[in-house]
């Protein structure tokens, strides 16, 4: 009991601090808050710090994914409708274009049976004429002779002779 | 001194307030006794705890560092970022050191061997509820001004002028006398009666035990409320350190906000 002289002091009021206790309880105190300070909460807060970046950072970068998949789609889309516009042009272009060959092609051909027809009717009607003068020809002098022969008469003067024929002609012609 | 009764086998002395004034391990060194060595002991478990699990902080916690961190989140978010809001950060360290500090001395009133809640005697709460009467007074002077801090405690704004001569000192009471003494008294004497309530049952289930036939079979029944007073004292130390916090931040809140 000897012991607690102080002690008994303080056995009577607990309310009464003991000063080796407030030293201790300072000190203590205070090394810990130092070192949790120091040590340990600048720790956490690089892990919680770290791992907000983290969380961010992802969702950043899916938010960035998203967005440039939307402006790829919008830009495909774009391209689709282009392509489409462009390919309903080309296609009615061809098809005027198809069009006017067609007409180029059938005028041309009507023009080379329209040249074709009228040659052929050209040289149809000179091989007449030729036919009619060869003709007219060949039936003076058959119709000369036979005539010098009946009437005996020399028609070999050329002049007469040609008069002959037309006459003889004109008066066939007449009698038709 | 009950060892003593037992030994005379005596009638059951009670345990009183002399229980928790433990004589010093080595001599007469008042720096030897049990509480003053577990408050060391818990500075050094504290300290190598956390140390431990926020030494390697990384993004994806181990479950020793979550254990850390959550413990370091709670005075972190619940207490300090709620409490004081966007100014908080300056405070956590010493919210959390606090509460780390409370929460373990108080534990130990309930751990094998150890059992004695060092936050029981009264020296070290008046210490803490110094720390924190201090830190909230400091704030309060150099975030206000000394003049302008001590007028809005002393004449509350926006109160007509007769009602100063009730609320003054009431105010000056409150700020410089009442809240260091309830912040440190409440944790002392939740500490102080929780463990002198223990001492009773398991103590008595003691005496009992050693009596005569009939008192032997309410031993176990002692003994039983004793082990379930010892899960509601566990809850206590938690709450307490947590009130003790709180109130802390609450304090310093009120100092930073520009009237209270």
């Amino acid at each position: 009991m000897s012991l607690r002289t102080t002690a008994a002091e303080a056995a009577a009021n607990p309310l009464i601090p003991h000063t080796a206790e407030l030293i201790v309880g300072f000190i203590a105190f205070s090394l810990l808050f130092l070192v949790l300070k120091s040590r340990v909460v600048p720790m956490f807060e690089k892990a919680f710090a770290a791992r907000t970046e983290a969380i961010q950072g992802g969702m950043e970068k899916a938010e960035k994914a998203q967005r440039e998949a939307e402006v790829a789609l919008e830009k495909y889309t774009l391209q689709l409708t282009e392509a489409r516009t462009e390919a309903q042009k080309i296609r009615e272009e061809a098809r005027v274009q198809g069009a006017a060959i067609i007409e180029d092609l059938r005028s041309k051909a009507q023009e080379e049976a329209a040249r074709i027809t009228a040659a052929a009717t050209a040289s149809i009607e000179a091989e007449r004429q030729q036919a009619i003068t060869s003709l007219r020809n060949e039936v003076g002098t058959l119709a000369t002779e036979l005539a010098s022969k009946i009437v005996g008469e020399a028609l070999d003067d050329q002049v007469r002779q040609s008069r002959i024929v037309d006459r003889f002609l004109d008066d066939l012609e007449k009698s038709k | 001194m009950l060892g003593l009764a037992f030994a005379k086998g005596g009638g059951f002395v009670p345990p009183s307030t002399a229980d928790f004034n433990l004589p010093p391990a080595i001599g007469n060194n008042p720096y030897t006794t049990k509480p003053i060595f577990l408050v060391v002991l818990s500075v050094v478990l504290i300290s190598v705890f956390f140390i431990a699990a926020s030494r390697k902080a990384l993004v994806v916690p181990s479950k020793f560092q979550f254990a850390g961190e959550s413990i370091y989140g709670f005075v972190r978010n619940s207490i300090g970022e709620e409490i004081i809001g966007h100014e908080f950060m300056r405070f956590v360290p010493f919210l959390f050191t606090l509460f780390t500090f409370i929460l373990t001395n108080n534990v130990f009133g309930i751990i094998p061997l150890l059992q004695f809640p060092a936050m029981s005697h009264v020296s070290f709460p008046y210490v803490l509820a110094g720390f924190s009467f201090v830190i909230f007074h400091w704030v309060g002077i150099k975030k206000q001004g000394l003049g302008k801090y001590l007028k809005g405690i002393a004449f509350m704004p926006g109160v007509p002028k007769a009602v100063y001569i009730l609320l003054t000192p009431i105010e000056v009471a409150t700020f410089f006398l009442v809240r260091p003494l309830t912040l440190s008294l409440r944790l002392f004497a939740n500490m102080f009666a929780g463990h002198l309530l223990l001492l009773v049952f398991i103590m008595g289930g003691d005496h009992l035990i050693r009596g005569v036939i009939g008192l032997k079979i309410i031993a176990p029944f002692a003994f039983t409320f004793g082990i379930g007073m010892t899960f509601f004292e566990f809850m206590v130390q938690c709450l307490q350190a947590y009130i003790f916090t709180l109130l802390t931040a609450l304090f310093i809140a009120g100092a930073l906000a520009d009237e209270h």
